[in-house]
C-alpha cells in the first residue's frame, strides 16, 4: 500500500473556485461557430406507429433549418442498444420517445417549432402496469452488473416450515427519476477528422464507443469532452437518444448542433429506476438466528431493451442463514427503459431487507442491533469466500454508542411526546467494492511538474481532488506539482463514474503509472528529469483477489423521526451513519458524499415518487415542483463517521468506493423509526402523510 | 414558447388601453406563474404588458385603520412589512410559507392572486382539459388527483388554487381594487376567484383588460390573534395539501368573532362561512371546533386518492382554533 501524505487529508475541492466563480464550463456552455439548435418532438402515445408528420408549416417558420423524421433520418446502427435507434422506424415503443426533431437558428425557434409539429399516429393498446401476479413475468439471463438472476441454497421452504419465527411481507418502491441539476446536454460538431461532442456524461469512453458504432466511425474519430458535469446519479452513465440525435442533426444540417433536454424531456429520455415489488420471507430459530432467507423481486424493463435491476444482491451477502433463495423476474412493458440510479439494486433491495430484519427482530423479541449482530456471517454466506474486510458489527456498535441507542424505549410503538410520535430506527448499509480495468498516463516535465492524464469523470463527487491526492502520494510529491486532466476521450481509456468504482479503478492505474515513472526516473535517468521529460503509461486490470475474497463496504445508520400525531407529517431531526469503507482518500469530500447519500436516502424515504398514469402511459408529475426531492428544511442534523479499516486486498490504495454506500439503508432506518414512533408499518415508499392517516 | 410582443406600460391608463386593444394580451407582473405557463404552451399571449413598474409598490395605512397593499408590492416585501407582521401576522406567515425566497422576491401581490389554478393535466397541452380546451374533458377526475379539490369542484374541473397569500386575505375580508377600461371597481376577495362550475376556464371574475391596482385590508382588531398553518408533503417549497388561515376573538369562554379560510381544498381560497356561523357566540371548546369543522366539510366530495384531505382539514381546523383559543385566554 502506498504511503500517505496527501491521502487522508481533508483537502478542499480543487475545482471549487472554478465552479463557484462560473469558470468551470459545462457542456451547453461551449460555443461552436455557426451553431444551430435542436428542438425535440416526443410521442404522445405509448404504443403504435407514426402515420404521418405534417412538416410543411414548420419548415416554413422563419429560422427553421430542417425537420428530421424517420423518413429522412441518417441510417445508423446500434448493435448493443436498441434504445439508441433514434428515428430508424415508424414504431413507437413508449410514451415520450423521440418521433421527430427540428433544427433551427436559435433555441427558442427550435423549441417553438418542435411544439408546432403535428405528428399523427396509429395507436395500439399499451400495457404499462407492473403487478406481482402478472402471468408474463420472465427470468432474465442475468441481472445488472453481471450478477446471477437467481440463487438457491439448502431448502428454504422446509426451513420456513420448521422456523421458530417467520416473517412474510411484501415491500414496494415506486418509480424514481435521476434528476441531476445539470440537464443533459450535447454540442455536436462534425469536422474533417470526425465528430467532437461536448456532452454531459459520466464516462466519455463509453459514449465514444456508442456514437462511433452508431455512425460507423472508428472510435478515435469521435471525441467526447466532459471535464465538468453537474450531477448524473446514473442517468449520464449510458448514451441516451438525444446524443445520437444531436450528431445526426449536425450531419443533416451540415453545421454544429447544440441540444439540451428540458426537465420534462428528461423524465422519458434518460432513464429511471424501475418500481420494485419485493416479497421477503425470513425464518429464525428460538435464539434469533436466521435459518431461512428468501427474497423474490418483481420489476420491469421496456419492450426495446432489457435492464434488470440487481435488487436482491445485497440479500445474498448481508446476513448468515443456511437456507437461501433469491430471484428476479421482469415484466416487459410499453415504457422507457430503466437505467442505473443511485446505488442500483442495493438501494431498493437493502430498503426491503432492512425493514424485514427490523420486523423479524421484533418477532424474535430482540433489539434490532443485537439481532443483526447475532446474524453476522463468518464468510460470504453464498460464495463462502472470506470477506476482504467486514466491519458491520463495529459500525453497529459505534453507531449505537454515538446515537445513544441504549436509551431507546424498547417497547413497541406508538411512543408519544405531546403532539408528536417520536421514534428511532436502525438499518445496515452495504455496497460492493469492485473495480474495472483502467489506464493512465503521467508525464513529468523538467520543471518538476507532473501531468496526470486519465479519462476519469467528476460528476460532483470530488474526483478532481481525490485523484490529485492519490497521484501526489504515488509520485511522492506535493499536490501543487500535480496537474490532473480528466473528462476527455482523448485521454487514456478509463471506466466511467459508476458503481462506486472510480477511485479503485482510476486510482490503481495512476498508482501503476506513478510507480513506473519513478522507476524509470531512478533507473534510466539517475533521478534527474531529462530536458524532454519522461512519460509513463500505467494500467490496472481486474482485481485478481476478487476471485478469493468477497469485497464490500458496510455501514450502520440510525434515524430519529417525529410524526405529527394529527397530520401525519414526518420529520427527521437526526440521521447518524457510521461507515467502514477502507482507507478514506479525502475525509472532507468523503463525508460530503456520505451525507449526500444519506440525504438522498431521506428523500427516497419521505418524498420521491414518479407517478404513472396508466391510461396514457406517461408521468404526470414530471418536474421538480411535483417530483419532490428533499429540500434543506427536510435535512436537519446529518452526521457521518468513518471507522478505521485496513483492507490489503481491495486495491493498492486500500480504498473502497463510497459514492453509493451512504444511500443504502437510510430509507429503512427511517421507515423502522416511523414504525417505532407510530406503531404503524408502511411497506410502500414513500412514507407520506396520506398513508399514515389511512391507518 | 409562442412568439409574443412585449410592452412596458408608462402608466395605468396606457396599460389598460393597451390590453383593451389586444384580446390575446396579458399583464405581466413578476412572471413567476405566467412565464412558466408560456413555456409549457398553456398560456399563449400575443402581447405582454409589463405592469411591474407602475407606481403600486407601496404599503399604506388607511384612515379607517386598514392597510392598502399596492398590486406591485413583492411578496417578500409584504411578508417583512412591520405593520403587516404586527396587525395581520397570518398574512405574513402565509406569504413566507409559499414558494421559495427567490420566487417571493419576484412575485407581486396581484400576480399572486392571479396565479392560475393547478392541475398537472392543465399544465400538459397534450392532454384534454376543460380549463384549457373547454369541452375536451377532465382526465384528473379518474387520473392523478391526490392534491386536487375536495370542496366546490364541478364535473368539469377539480383543480385547486395554489396561493397561500390569498387564503389569508380571504380570511381578512380583503377587497381587491381594480382599474378597467370603464373605470374603477372594488371586488371582495372572497368573490374575486370563481368556482369552476361550467366555465372552469375562468379563474376569476375579472373582465379582459381589468388591472388590479391594490388589495385593501380592513381593520380587524383581533387579527393579532391569528395564524396560518400549512400542511404539505415536504418541510418547505411545496404547495399546500391543506392550509388553514384563522383569527379568533374569545371573550371569557365564548367565541366572540372568528375568521376562517382554507387553502389547497378548492378552486378558490375557501372562506369557511359555515364554520364561522357555528363558532360565533359558541363556547370556545374542542367540541365546538369539531362541530364547526364538520359543518364546513359536510359537503366535501373527495375522490379515491384525495379523501385524506378531508381528515386533514378537519384536524388542522380544530388544532388551529384550539391553539388560538389558548393564546386568546
Amino acid at each position: 500500500m502506498i504511503a500517505s501524505r496527501a491521502i487522508g487529508a481533508p483537502i478542499d475541492r480543487l475545482d471549487g473556485p472554478l465552479k463557484v466563480t462560473g469558470a468551470a464550463k459545462y457542456a451547453f456552455e461551449y460555443q461552436a461557430p455557426n451553431a444551430s439548435y435542436l428542438g425535440i418532438v416526443q410521442s404522445t402515445i405509448a404504443k403504435g406507429r407514426i402515420a404521418a408528420v405534417d412538416e410543411a408549416d414548420v419548415r416554413a417558420l422563419p429560422g427553421v433549418v430542417t425537420v428530421i423524421t424517420h423518413a429522412n433520418a441518417v441510417k445508423i446502427q446500434s448493435p448493443d442498444d436498441d434504445a439508441l435507434m433514434v428515428l430508424q422506424s415508424d414504431r413507437v415503443a413508449y410514451y415520450g420517445q423521440v418521433v421527430a426533431a427540428v433544427v433551427a437558428e436559435t433555441l427558442e425557434v427550435a423549441q417553438h417549432a418542435a411544439s408546432r409539429l403535428v405528428v399523427r399516429y396509429e395507436q395500439e393498446p399499451h400495457d404499462v402496469e407492473l403487478r406481482f401476479d402478472r402471468p408474463d413475468l420472465y427470468k432474465p439471463e442475468k441481472v445488472n452488473a453481471g450478477f446471477p438472476t437467481d440463487t438457491d441454497e439448502g431448502d428454504v421452504e422446509r426451513a420456513l416450515r420448521e422456523a421458530h419465527v417467520v416473517h412474510d411481507a411484501v415491500y414496494a418502491t415506486p418509480y424514481y427519476h435521476n434528476n441531476p441539476l445539470e440537464m443533459h446536454a450535447t454540442v455536436a460538431i462534425w469536422n474533417d477528422d470526425g465528430l467532437t461532442l461536448y456532452d454531459s456524461n459520466q464516462g466519455p469512453h463509453s459514449i465514444q464507443s456508442d456514437v462511433a458504432k452508431a455512425f460507423g466511425l472508428p472510435p478515435q474519430r469521435v471525441r467526447i469532452i466532459a471535464p465538468y458535469v453537474g450531477g448524473g446519479f446514473g442517468s449520464k452513465a449510458f448514451t441516451h437518444p438525444h446524443v445520437i440525435l444531436a450528431c445526426m442533426a449536425a450531419q443533416l444540417a451540415k453545421r454544429p448542433v447544440k441540444c439540451y433536454l428540458t426537465r420534462h424531456q428528461m423524465f422519458s429520455l434518460v432513464g429511471y429506476r424501475t418500481p420494485t415489488i419485493q416479497h421477503f420471507r425470513l425464518g429464525a430459530d428460538g435464539d434469533g438466528r436466521l435459518t431461512a432467507v428468501s427474497h423474490d423481486v418483481v420489476e420491469q424493463t421496456s419492450q426495446i431493451e432489457e435492464y434488470a435491476e440487481q435488487t436482491a444482491t445485497a440479500t445474498r451477502i448481508m446476513y448468515a442463514g443456511e437456507n437461501r433463495h433469491t430471484t428476479h423476474r421482469l415484466a416487459r412493458l410499453d415504457v422507457p427503459t430503466p437505467t442505473i440510479f443511485r446505488a442500483p439494486g442495493e438501494t431498493p433491495g437493502v430498503y426491503a431487507l432492512e425493514c424485514a430484519m427490523d420486523e423479524t427482530a421484533q418477532r424474535c423479541l430482540l433489539d434490532p442491533v443485537e439481532f443483526r449482530i447475532r446474524n453476522e456471517p463468518d464468510v460470504d454466506p453464498e460464495s463462502k469466500h472470506p470477506f476482504s474486510s467486514r466491519n458491520l458489527v463495529q459500525c453497529l456498535r459505534e453507531g449505537a454508542r454515538r446515537f445513544g441507542w441504549q436509551h431507546r424505549d424498547r417497547s413497541p410503538g406508538p411512543h408519544r411526546e405531546g403532539r408528536w410520535y417520536v421514534g428511532t430506527g436502525v438499518a445496515a448499509s452495504t455496497y460492493p467494492s469492485r473495480r474495472r480495468p483502467s489506464q493512465a498516463q503521467i508525464r513529468v516535465e523538467p520543471d518538476g511538474r507532473y501531468r496526470v492524464l486519465i479519462d476519469a469523470s467528476d460528476i460532483g463527487t470530488g474526483t478532481w481532488t481525490a485523484l490529485t491526492q492519490i497521484a501526489a502520494d504515488a509520485l511522492d510529491v506535493p499536490i501543487e506539482r500535480v496537474e490532473l486532466r480528466i473528462g476527455d476521450s482523448a485521454l487514456p481509456r478509463a471506466p466511467g463514474a459508476g458503481g462506486s468504482m472510480g477511485i479503485a479503478s482510476w486510482g490503481s492505474a495512476i498508482v501503476d503509472a506513478a510507480e513506473k515513472l519513478r522507476a524509470r526516473l531512478r533507473d534510466d535517468y539517475g533521478g534527474t528529469i531529462p530536458a524532454d521529460g519522461i512519460v509513463a503509461d500505467g494500467e490496472a486490470g481486474k482485481n485478481p483477489e476478487a476471485e478469493h475474497y468477497s469485497m464490500h463496504a458496510f455501514g450502520a445508520q440510525f434515524a430519529e423521526v417525529r410524526v405529527d400525531a394529527e397530520t401525519g407529517e414526518v420529520r427527521v431531526p437526526r440521521l447518524l451513519g457510521v461507515f467502514a469503507a477502507g482507507r478514506i482518500i479525502n475525509p472532507k469530500t468523503g463525508r460530503s458524499q456520505l451525507i449526500g447519500g444519506m440525504t438522498m436516502g431521506l428523500s427516497m424515504a419521505l418524498h420521491e415518487e414518479t407517478v404513472l398514469d396508466p391510461r396514457f402511459g406517461h408521468f404526470p408529475n414530471h418536474d421538480l415542483a411535483e417530483y419532490h426531492i428533499a429540500v434543506n428544511a427536510d435535512a436537519k442534523n446529518i452526521e457521518a463517521y468513518f471507522i478505521d479499516e485496513d483492507d490489503p486486498h481491495v486495491n493498492a490504495l486500500g480504498a473502497k468506493g463510497i459514492g453509493e454506500l451512504g444511500m443504502t439503508g437510510t430509507a429503512a432506518a427511517i421507515a423502522n423509526a416511523v414504525h417505532h414512533a407510530t406503531g404503524v408499518r408502511i411497506r410502500e415508499l414513500p412514507l407520506r402523510l396520506d398513508k399514515l392517516l389511512a391507518v | 414558447m409562442n412568439p409574443f410582443r412585449y410592452e412596458r406600460a408608462a402608466d395605468t391608463q396606457n396599460a389598460v388601453a393597451a390590453l383593451a386593444r389586444e384580446p390575446a394580451g396579458a399583464y405581466l407582473g413578476g412572471g413567476t406563474n405566467l412565464v412558466d405557463l408560456m413555456k409549457l404552451g398553456v398560456a399563449t399571449p400575443e402581447l405582454l404588458v409589463d405592469v411591474a413598474r407602475l407606481p403600486y409598490d407601496r404599503i399604506e395605512e388607511l384612515p379607517d385603520g386598514g392597510v392598502r397593499i399596492g398590486a406591485a408590492v413583492k411578496n417578500s416585501v409584504l411578508a417583512a412589512d412591520r405593520t403587516i407582521r404586527t396587525r395581520y401576522p397570518l398574512l405574513s406567515q402565509a406569504l413566507l410559507s409559499g414558494a421559495s425566497g427567490q420566487l417571493r422576491n419576484l412575485a407581486t401581490t396581484a400576480g399572486n392572486l392571479l396565479q392560475r389554478t393547478r392541475c398537472l393535466y392543465f399544465q400538459d397541452v397534450t392532454k384534454p382539459c376543460n380549463k384549457r380546451r373547454p369541452g375536451s374533458g377532465c382526465p384528473a377526475r379518474e387520473g392523478y388527483h391526490r392534491n386536487l379539490a375536495i370542496l366546490g369542484a364541478s364535473e368539469a374541473c377539480i383543480a385547486t388554487h395554489p396561493s397561500d397569500m390569498a387564503v389569508a386575505m380571504a380570511a381578512l375580508d380583503a377587497v381587491v381594487r381594480v382599474q378597467g377600461p370603464d373605470g374603477e371597481r372594488a371586488i371582495p376577495l372572497v368573490d374575486f376567484h370563481r368556482l369552476p362550475g361550467e366555465e372552469p376556464q375562468r379563474d376569476t371574475v375579472l373582465a379582459h383588460g381589468e388591472l388590479v391596482t391594490s388589495v385593501d385590508l380592513p381593520a380587524l382588531r383581533f387579527a393579532t390573534c391569528s395564524t396560518y398553518r400549512k400542511v404539505r408533503d415536504r418541510a418547505s417549497y411545496a404547495f399546500a395539501l391543506v392550509s388553514v388561515a384563522a383569527a379568533l376573538d374569545v371573550e371569557g369562554d365564548t367565541v366572540r368573532d372568528v375568521r376562517l379560510a382554507l387553502g389547497g381544498v378548492a378552486h378558490k381560497p375557501w372562506r369557511a362561512t359555515r364554520a364561522e356561523a357555528i363558532l360565533r357566540g359558541a363556547p370556545a371548546t374542542a367540541e365546538t371546533f369539531s362541530r364547526a369543522a364538520d359543518a364546513e366539510l359536510a359537503d366535501a366530495q373527495p375522490l379515491p386518492d384525495n379523501g385524506f384531505k378531508v381528515i386533514l382539514a378537519r384536524r388542522v381546523i380544530v388544532r388551529v382554533l384550539t391553539d388560538l383559543a389558548e393564546r386568546a385566554r
